[in-house]
């Protein structure tokens, strides 16, 4: 029987030691009309072996093409000790480190990795992990709200050069408790917030303002400013950021004069394959001060009974297994996994590798902007500085392009018709440091290709 | 297991020193001389600088510090620790599934979305709904996404008066905070005696502003509730919907189902009871299972079918739908691997994992009570988990349930889930899953025996337990009060901020 170690002779002296003759009695408290017969819908037990086959044929369907998409995933080089250590046993098969004195791997790690990405968001505190870097941008809302307590409104500004999908995650978890998302409009020459947009809102009770970097475009937003505007009218501001572009970048804690109070984002980027969209997770770093509004697990250092020093999962106090109504939220369950794997990955990077990594995305991202704006038809668009992502126009509709692109083994960028149609026909490309100039040059003279052939049609 | 202590990675950290094997080459300054100075960092973030063996063997050393389910009986009530195979994660990290970008064509992905499409199907067929989503990315937000669905009903039909959740009072703190998440007031019902909700209390909470109830069933008392039939039309006849917590399905697969006991909405716990792993925190995946008029409100993306191809769905196809809940597609890696593990156990696998692991809780119950344990719920029959009450232990010893737990830990053994529910007093809530053996459950009765013995004799074995494990008993006052949450470099450890 499948992962089911009983012998015939075990399951006998268990059933005489419980005092019944058969398994099935052990149901007889569930009411007779509610059994089930039988369960057509699943299929007959498989093997490994032909689980394997299955798999194995399923994956060689999707194939792995050349990708060219970024937009809130992206695909670095992950080192081959990052998921040899994260799939350690001791790593993978426990759970979250409630007995604390027999969790300390976990727990220890969890501390060194709220050291390192507090540090790389330039905050004081981290929490253990959430979701993914959406859902967080929807934490992070109810957490300003519950942190500021200069503002009864509720509303938080989102500029529409937050992630499309960040933006929507955010209104359905937030949304319930009367948050109000009003949607700050950007510039579709630049691709970013304007200094003067946010002029109307002075003297208005706002409870804080989203500021992404880089935004969805790849673009850099002036966040110095943006900060210094919402800090000076007790705005709380919630940093939404890229944490591989952290090494090259001004951390949310630095932004301005007095930095941002929250920062979010996935942490997808250091060391999780891409694999469909997950399991990714999401970070979220603050100011101390916001400390006890902070959702989700953290673990503090402590003494043990004896003086030595030792970890444990500390402001219990906020979470819904002690709270629970009145919690911080309702999140259990996060991403240990993941945060293992990003610590791993981190520790092998230091801060060296890491702006590495970084740079080299960046001047990837370049040499494939400078390739495809070559393409006759092709332009840049949204100038100005970006990293390692840009939005690139063609001179005609994107959709039969990516298809033609697809079907040559090249996932060319991201249609941007769905969210921005303002911009007309726009792709969203990325490039990291894992595609090579032979990579690059494939793709713009595929490019030319298709657009030469969508002409002559 | 070790015990010895692994100093924080900052502390091997040496400027200059790193991984370079696994970073790109330098691109030079050039390469981003585009990145306005104003906009660069000026200070170094505080990463360790140490070799790749230096962290594998940091981060090893770790891992032995833990207790697993691949290293030690893990019997935590309520969590379901069952082993997870390891050819779920073997297919999960197939090349090409982890090479697939998450907004990649559907036509790159067919294989990819063809599990997913027929586990959504096998979730329908062992939880009795008609329509799943896949995307919440554990128990509570699967939680979360039910409530919502709740309300997003009533609104529709113009019923815009209910926003009262009803729990039970020994529910999980998440039921209470969930609802809180979306927007509703908690109205908490109690139990009776024997471990079923008061009927007659139900009664009188129910009524017009009632939106809901969330239940587990078996409880979180580790019983079947028993008038689950009636609890359902009490709460319908006033206009409410009931929600299934899906915590606890693992005592019920292929038995009875959450759809056929009158649910309207419900949470799978994949990483209980499907065997994903826990990862020492997560990740987990609750999707969610609805009745037919629930399932225009279903959270997307879904899987759909259009002729041969498979194919996403949105909310240009579920206009209604409470909306996105993560930023692509929930714990995609998490859903192949309960794909896998359904594969692997079948349809007549599936009756197996409940029957299994309620022999073994069953089994726990009979040998515990004769060696000197009271169960809580004597009268009943146990479900996949139990709990005993260390009540006369406490009075009598001056021992606590957790004192039973650190001890526990002593003997290799992790502990069960302590002082939940709080209903029951000193108690520890006992899951051993179907794939623990038989002789496994006797050594933990055996350890438990030997701790009640030493509970008379020497009391301060427990009460100052563990002494076997890396380090003693943690001072969590200390760790709420002075807060240390980062390591903070200290002289004999200085490491430059400025690059």
């Amino acid at each position: 029987m499948a992962f089911i170690p009983h012998t015939r002779e075990d399951v006998e002296s268990m059933l005489a030691a419980i005092g019944v003759e058969r398994i099935e009695r052990l149901f007889d408290e569930i009411p007779a009309s509610l059994r089930l017969a039988g369960l057509a819908g699943v299929p007959e037990a498989m093997n490994e072996m032909e689980v394997g086959r299955l798999m194995t044929e399923r994956a060689r369907l999707d194939g792995r093409p050349l990708c060219f998409i970024g937009a809130g995933a992206y695909e670095h080089h992950i080192p081959a000790a990052v998921w040899a250590i994260a799939t350690r046993g001791e790593f993978y098969s426990a759970y979250t480190p409630y007995q604390a004195e027999a969790s300390q791997g976990t727990l220890q790690l969890l501390y060194e990795y709220q050291t390192m990405m507090a540090s790389l968001t330039g905050m004081e505190v981290s929490n253990a992990s959430l979701y993914d870097g959406a859902s967080a941008v929807g934490e992070a809302c109810l957490m300003a709200v519950r942190a500021n307590r200069r503002s009864r409104s509720r509303r938080i500004l989102v500029p529409t050069t937050v992630h499309p999908h960040y933006r929507a995650t955010a209104r359905a978890v937030a949304g319930n408790q009367g948050l109000v998302f009003e949607e700050l409009p950007y510039c579709t020459e630049e691709g970013c917030i304007p200094a003067g947009a946010l002029e109307r809102y002075d003297g208005q009770d706002i409870t804080a303002l989203v500021i992404q970097q880089p935004n969805f475009f790849g673009r850099l937003e002036d966040v110095d400013a943006l900060c210094d505007w919402a800090r000076a009218r007790n705005i709380l501001v919630v940093a939404v950021v890229n944490p591989t572009s952290l090494a090259l970048l001004t951390p949310p804690g630095q932004w301005g004069a007095k930095g941002a109070d929250i920062a979010v984002g996935d942490g997808q980027p250091l060391g999780v394959p891409l694999s469909s969209g997950g399991p990714y997770f999401g970070f979220m770093t603050a100011r101390m001060e916001h400390v006890r509004q902070l959702p989700g697990r953290i673990v503090g250092r402590t003494l043990d009974a004896a003086g030595r020093p030792g970890f444990t999962l500390t402001l219990q106090a906020r979470e819904q297994h002690i709270r629970r109504a009145k919690a911080t939220s309702n999140i259990c369950t996060n991403q240990g996994l993941l945060v293992t794997a990003a610590a791993v990955y981190l520790s092998l990077m230091g801060p060296v590798g890491l702006e590495r990594v970084a740079a080299a995305s960046h001047a990837r991202a370049r040499e494939l902007v400078d390739a495809l704006t070559r393409v006759p038809g092709v332009r840049r668009l949204l100038r100005g500085p970006v990293f390692h992502e840009a939005v690139i126009g063609l001179d005609r509709p994107v959709a039969p392009v990516l298809q033609k692109m697809t079907a040559r083994g090249i996932l060319a960028g991201l249609d941007l018709a769905e969210h921005y149609p303002e911009l007309g026909p726009a792709l969203l490309v990325c490039a990291t440091e894992t595609k090579t100039t032979a990579d690059i040059e494939r793709y713009a003279s595929a490019l030319a290709e298709c657009l030469r052939e969508a002409r002559a049609a | 297991m070790s015990t010895r202590l692994e100093k924080p990675i900052f502390e091997y950290s040496v400027p200059g020193r790193g991984a370079e094997d696994q970073w790109p080459r330098d691109p030079g300054p050039a390469a981003t001389d585009d990145l306005p100075a104003t906009l660069r960092r000026s200070t170094r973030p505080l990463l360790p600088e140490v070799s790749e063996l230096e962290a594998v063997r940091h981060f090893t050393r770790l891992s032995q510090l833990n207790f697993s389910i691949d290293t030690h009986f893990y019997p935590l009530g309520s969590c379901t620790m069952k082993y997870n195979p390891k050819a779920c994660n073997s297919f999960a990290m197939l090349p090409e599934f982890l090479a697939r970008h998450p907004l990649s064509p559907e036509s790159v992905g067919q294989g990819f979305l063809a599990c997913l499409y027929e586990l959504q199907e096998m979730l329908k067929a062992v939880t009795g709904m008609q329509a799943v989503a896949l995307s919440p990315m554990a128990g509570a937000q699967g939680e979360f996404a039910g409530v919502a669905m709740i309300r997003a009903y009533h609104r529709a039909r113009g019923d815009l008066e209910r926003n009262e959740i009803i729990v039970p009072e020994a529910a999980h703190g998440t039921n209470p905070a969930t609802a809180t998440m979306c927007g509703c007031v908690v109205r908490e019902v109690p139990v009776n005696a024997e471990g079923d909700v008061d009927l007659e209390a139900l009664k009188t909470v129910v009524g017009p502003k009632t939106a809901g109830i969330m239940l587990t069933n078996p409880s979180t008392l580790g019983v079947f509730e028993r008038r689950i039939e009636e609890v359902a039309r009490t709460v319908h006849a006033a206009g409410g919907l009931l929600y299934y917590d899906g915590a606890n399905l693992n005592a019920i697969l292929g038995k009875v189902r959450p759809g056929d006991m009158g649910f309207d909405v419900i949470h799978v716990n994949l990483h209980k009871t499907f065997s994903t792993p826990h990862g020492g925190g997560g990740p987990g995946a609750g999707p969610v299972g609805v009745s037919a008029r629930l399932a225009p409100f279903l959270p997307v993306p879904i899987v759909g079918r259009r002729g041969e191809q498979y194919c996403w769905l949105t909310e240009r196809d579920l206009p209604q739908s409470i909306g996105r809940l993560s930023g692509f597609m929930g714990n995609a890696g998490v859903l192949l691997r309960a794909y896998v593990y359904m594969r692997l156990l079948g349809r007549e696998g599936m009756a197996r994992v409940s029957e299994y692991a309620t022999l073994n809780a069953n089994y726990l119950l009979a040998q515990l009570t004769r060696a000197g344990f009271d169960a809580a719920y004597p009268s009943r029959r146990a479900s996949h988990e139990l709990i005993i009450t260390l009540k006369r232990q406490a009075k009598e010893l001056g021992v606590t349930a957790m004192d039973f737990a650190k001890r526990l830990l002593d003997h290799g053994m992790h502990a069960p889930t302590t002082y939940f529910p709080l209903l029951v007093p000193e108690c520890l809530l006992i899951e051993p899953t179907e794939t623990e053996s038989k002789a496994a459950l006797d050594a933990f009765v055996a350890a438990m025996a030997e701790i009640l013995a030493e509970a008379a004799q020497e009391p301060e074995r427990l009460t100052s337990a563990p002494h076997t494990m890396p380090v003693r008993r943690l001072d969590d006052v200390r760790a709420a009060k002075q807060l240390d949450l980062t390591w903070k470099p200290t002289v004999a450890h200085a490491i430059p901020t400025t690059a």
